[in-house]
């Protein structure tokens, strides 16, 4: 190496961008390909750079994964190893478990209670937070503060508010004399999933909030400017102005809504345990259930990869129909830079 | 035009009557600023007061401030040692989840961002996928992983999968910085003598400060507030950190109400003080990783 050309020894390291691959990235100095050794070196070194990553990745994540796949095929219990191999059982099981049924649909729900309220809920807190306001910092780091705690707390502290009678919720309705009103909360059949909507709105709301602000603050103010000389009023202004230019944003935070209804665990497991009588059990909590407190592994692995079946096909066709216009997000990059 | 940019821009030309009737326009967004503020800071402040009752005052004085103040239910817990066991597991726990995880992302999104070599993108891409793996698809899996290894009622057994499952967001963001950073920075330093890793170590990484700092952060946050792989990995309370630590609390203490909420306030402390000293770089981390992914 202490032979070569200065040159040619700065061109082993030119970070290549973009489009071109390894192969292309040629010295400055002329050749049409970088000697053999320092190419060895190269992958050498990126290789030892990659190690520990690539060595935690594939061992924690990948692994465990792909052994997912293979115990769904067994009825097991989860000690020994698994033999009792039961083909797709586990799977047309699924499709007749009320329970497992009762969590998409449950997940449906949820997703849609986000979609219709709790976003637009977001997005116009959003847009009264971008004005110049006294104390707007201050409002958004109260609303963005919950989504600091962790799930758990926030799931001890809520379900001690709406515990019936003596939670704060019961009292306060009782105090303005609305005591009809109040009632089970999450111990009701019927109020579990709203009450627990409630929860989670007041626990995500600033988050989504927060991706809003970012992508207003990307908006040029002459854009509004603008349509404001054109006569454009307010309502107008946000329609056709802001509302396009803030889609980018809008379809990231949708997907992520998505994504968070079908992993949601902790928040639930500290409020009801999927309760009373499965009806706010989501597809994590009936893995745990099934997986962790009745000994069967074999199914329990057949929920999780059907989660992850339907996180993957939501994903990509969201990716392949809705985030394609978006210069941004994960695929979209990834093929960019293929 | 000239006319709209001057009012907007020079404040003191403003006449007082617009400036009242700019006020009177503000008004309804104060309202509802102030509403949604009190439903935000309600049951923080509830669970504050509540912690200087009694859980017998509680129920006949829900509103009230305490009467008279009961601190025991903060001082007893500050003085217990299980309490502080779960802090100081969770924060151990939560340094060595973000050293491990920026560390190992910091050197591979070198390699994928700096350079060239064949199954750079696939490689990239693998760990670009783990960005869609619901973590509770692996927790069964990984337990038995875990058990395998022996590394059940083990800190590792919850400090390793977590920086594993990490790495995705990580690399994506220290990736996109690194390549940021100027090649004629990396000619010059290859010039003076500089090694890949001396590169890396001297000029790529104190560059990379803030983005550090911002994967640093969102990895402490998303640590502290694991839940699930915590509960499965530790049956003996001795590393129990903070939210299984409430967890069993609630179920042990679960008539004492106000005894609770002064374990839930003592829990908050440290998260929001954190929030507090870390706002931008986890909003900053927050809104890049989203986009990002």
């Amino acid at each position: 190496m202490t032979h070569s050309t200065s040159t040619s020894t700065a061109s082993t390291y030119v970070p290549d961008r973009g489009k071109s691959t390894g192969v292309t990235a040629v010295s400055p100095g002329g050749g049409p390909r970088r000697p053999v050794l320092r190419r060895v070196r190269d992958w050498f070194a990126a290789f030892v750079f990659t190690v520990p990553a690539l060595a935690l990745f594939g061992m924690l994540v990948l692994l465990p994964m792909g052994y997912a796949f293979y115990i769904s095929f067994f009825n097991w219990g989860g000690f020994g190893s698994p033999t009792d191999s039961v083909g797709f059982d586990n799977y047309t099981r699924l499709f007749q478990d009320p329970v497992f049924l009762g969590d998409l649909w449950r997940g449906v729900l949820l997703v849609a209670f986000s979609l219709v309220l709790q976003l637009p809920f977001a997005l116009a807190m959003a847009v009264l937070l971008n004005q110049r306001l006294r104390g707007r910092a201050v409002y958004r780091m109260l609303f963005f503060a919950p989504y600091i705690l962790s799930e758990v707390i926030t799931g001890v502290l809520f379900s001690m508010i709406f515990a019936p009678g003596d939670g704060l919720a019961d009292k306060v309705l009782g105090a303005v004399g609305l005591d009809g009103l109040g009632g089970l909360w999450f111990a009701g059949q019927n109020t579990v999933l709203p009450t627990l909507f409630l929860v989670m709105t007041w626990k995500y709301f600033g988050f989504h909030m927060m991706l809003y602000l970012a992508g207003l603050q990307g908006i040029p103010a002459e854009l509004h400017e603008a349509a404001r000389i054109d006569g454009a009023g307010g309502w107008q202004r946000f329609r056709h102005v802001t509302l396009p230019l803030l889609a980018p944003t809008l379809r990231i935070s949708v997907f992520l809504s998505v994504i968070g209804a079908i992993q949601l665990f902790d928040l639930v497991w500290v409020i009801s345990a999927g309760g009373p009588d499965h009806h706010s059990e989501t597809m994590v909590i009936s893995m745990f259930q099934y997986g962790f407190k009745r000994y069967q592994m074999g199914y329990a692995s057949a929920i999780s990869v059907a989660m992850f079946l339907i996180s993957l096909v939501f994903a990509l066709a969201y990716q392949r129909f809705v985030l394609r216009r978006d210069t941004e997000g994960a695929i979209t990059t990834m093929r960019a830079n293929r | 035009m000239s006319a709209v940019v001057k009012s907007a821009v020079v404040k003191n030309t403003v006449p007082k009557s617009v400036v009242r009737r700019r006020r009177l326009r503000t008004l309804p967004v104060y309202v509802i600023l102030w509403l949604v503020g009190a439903v935000m800071v309600t049951p923080l402040l509830y669970a504050l007061v509540s912690g200087f009752k009694s859980t017998d005052q509680l129920s006949s004085n829900t509103f009230g401030l305490p009467h008279p103040w009961v601190t025991s239910n903060y001082t007893s817990l500050l003085a217990s040692g299980p309490f502080w066991r779960s802090v100081g597991s969770s924060t151990l726990i939560a340094v060595a989840t973000a050293l491990l995880t920026v560390g190992a992302s910091a050197l591979a999104a070198y390699a994928l961002a700096r350079f060239a070599f064949r199954g750079r993108e696939v490689l990239f891409t693998v760990f670009t996928m783990g960005l869609m793996f619901p973590f509770a698809v692996a927790i069964l899996p990984l337990f038995i992983l875990l058990r395998t290894f022996g590394l059940l009622d083990n800190p590792w057994g919850v400090i390793l999968p977590q920086a594993a499952f990490g790495l995705p967001m990580t690399i994506v963001i220290l990736r996109g910085f690194f390549r940021e950073i100027p090649g004629e920075l990396e000619e010059a330093a290859t010039l003076d003598g500089c090694s890949p890793f001396g590169f890396f170590w001297r000029i790529l990484l104190p560059l990379a400060r803030p983005a550090l700092g911002t994967v640093s952060v969102l990895a402490i946050v998303g640590s502290w507030n694991n839940f699930l792989l915590p509960l499965l990995v530790f049956s003996e309370p001795t590393w129990w950190t903070v939210p299984v630590g409430i967890q069993q609390f609630q179920g042990q203490y679960a008539s004492d109400v106000a005894r609770i909420f002064a374990y839930l306030v003592l829990a908050m402390a440290p998260a929001l003080a954190f929030y507090a000293v870390a706002e931008r770089q986890l909003i900053g981390g927050i809104t890049l990783g989203a986009t990002k992914g």
